[in-house]
């Protein structure tokens, strides 16, 4: 029997879902809380065949994605996925460089620099967010030059060192919602719409889900992004524009939970067959 | 066996199935609290506050 070892901190409603979906499938999970860990090569006891992070801290949960793949334990997403996804700038980057629709965007350090850039992106509004983050903290939108002084001025005198690189990012009209497309191992196994009368339309800030439909055009550019970020099980966000999709983000430890009622995917399951998989050797991870 | 809320004393029931590392909250007081030990001598303790690395 295959041992999955499932390296995590807080258990969410997503983690949950997923040792019962293990338990579905009778294969054994040990629960690695990585907050207790002494990652250390010469004592760290190795009683599992793969590894699926579901750290909400981004940063600890690279370092153990790290040590593990150092002892030859695949994890699910790999450090390569994961140093792309978590950073909003690579991310685009790796859209852009494989001909990815996605938002044009810019990184600056500088107020002058991101006047310029704004002008670039095609002028107010635009929207600034960190590089680094989630849920839809921190995200600016940007409506005119004061208010880009003033957004500036306030990271660059109370930021710390990662708030002082300005991601910019042009402003995408959306029909008041967005979608978000689960994708695993290149295959779009489904998707939600997030509806909101904001433009922020992260469940985590009040959007709601309703289930989205699978297209064609959606799950081409879905398989187009996970092979530019390296694949894995991932959730794509995708803006609906006049001219097409567009890839505004992707991201590598995803939530869920409220997503499988309205898409009647089990994709926690999807996930741990996924895992399966990768600890066989049989997929492309 | 209930344990007891740091914040505000209340008694504190784990839902069945309830996991190590996960958040609920006091009953009483709405505090999040973060599961320390499961069992026959649940434990409790308050849950750690969001940083700016977590989410997806």
């Amino acid at each position: 029997m295959t041992r999955l070892g499932l390296l995590h901190s807080t258990i969410r409603g997503e983690e949950k879902l997923l040792l019962q979906a293990a338990r579905e499938r009778s294969v054994e999970i040990e629960l690695i809380d990585i907050r207790d860990q002494l990652l250390n090569p010469d004592i760290f006891q190795l009683n599992f065949a793969v590894a699926l992070e579901r750290s909400v801290s981004t940063t600890k949960g690279n370092y153990a994605v790290q040590f593990l793949e150092s002892q030859s334990v695949p994890v699910v997403n790999s450090s390569r996925v994961a140093a792309i996804c978590a950073d909003k700038f690579l991310t685009s980057l790796a859209l852009a460089k494989n001909g990815v629709p996605t938002p044009q965007f810019a990184m600056v350090f500088s107020l002058e620099q991101a006047v310029a850039a704004t002008e670039q992106l095609g002028g107010y509004p635009v929207i600034v967010k960190p590089a680094l983050g989630s849920w839809g903290r921190l995200l600016s939108k940007v409506n005119d030059i004061d208010a880009l002084e003033t957004l500036i001025e306030h990271k660059e005198v109370l930021g710390g060192p990662a708030q002082k690189a300005f991601y910019l990012q042009q402003y995408v009209p959306k029909p008041g919602r967005d979608i978000r497309a689960f994708v695993i191992g290149g295959q779009t196994i489904g998707a939600i719409y997030r509806s909101s009368s904001h433009w922020i339309t992260n469940t985590a800030r009040g959007g709601t889900a309703s289930n989205c439909p699978l297209s064609k055009e959606l799950e081409n550019i879905c398989r187009q992004s996970s092979q530019a970020v390296g694949g894995g099980v991932l959730a794509i966000d995708v803006f609906e524009t006049d001219d097409g999709l567009s890839v505004n983000e992707v991201n590598h430890t995803m939530e869920f939970k409220n997503s499988e009622a309205p898409t009647k995917v089990s994709i926690s399951g999807a996930i741990i067959e996924y895992c399966l998989e990768v600890a066989q050797g049989s997929t492309q991870r | 066996m209930p344990t007891v809320c740091p914040t505000c004393d209340a008694q504190v029931v784990l839902p069945a199935g309830t996991e190590l590392s996960e958040i609920i909250s006091c009953p009483e007081c709405q505090t999040q609290l973060a599961v320390k030990a499961v069992g026959d001598e649940p434990q409790v303790e308050p849950a750690p506050a969001i940083e700016e690395d977590w989410g997806e």
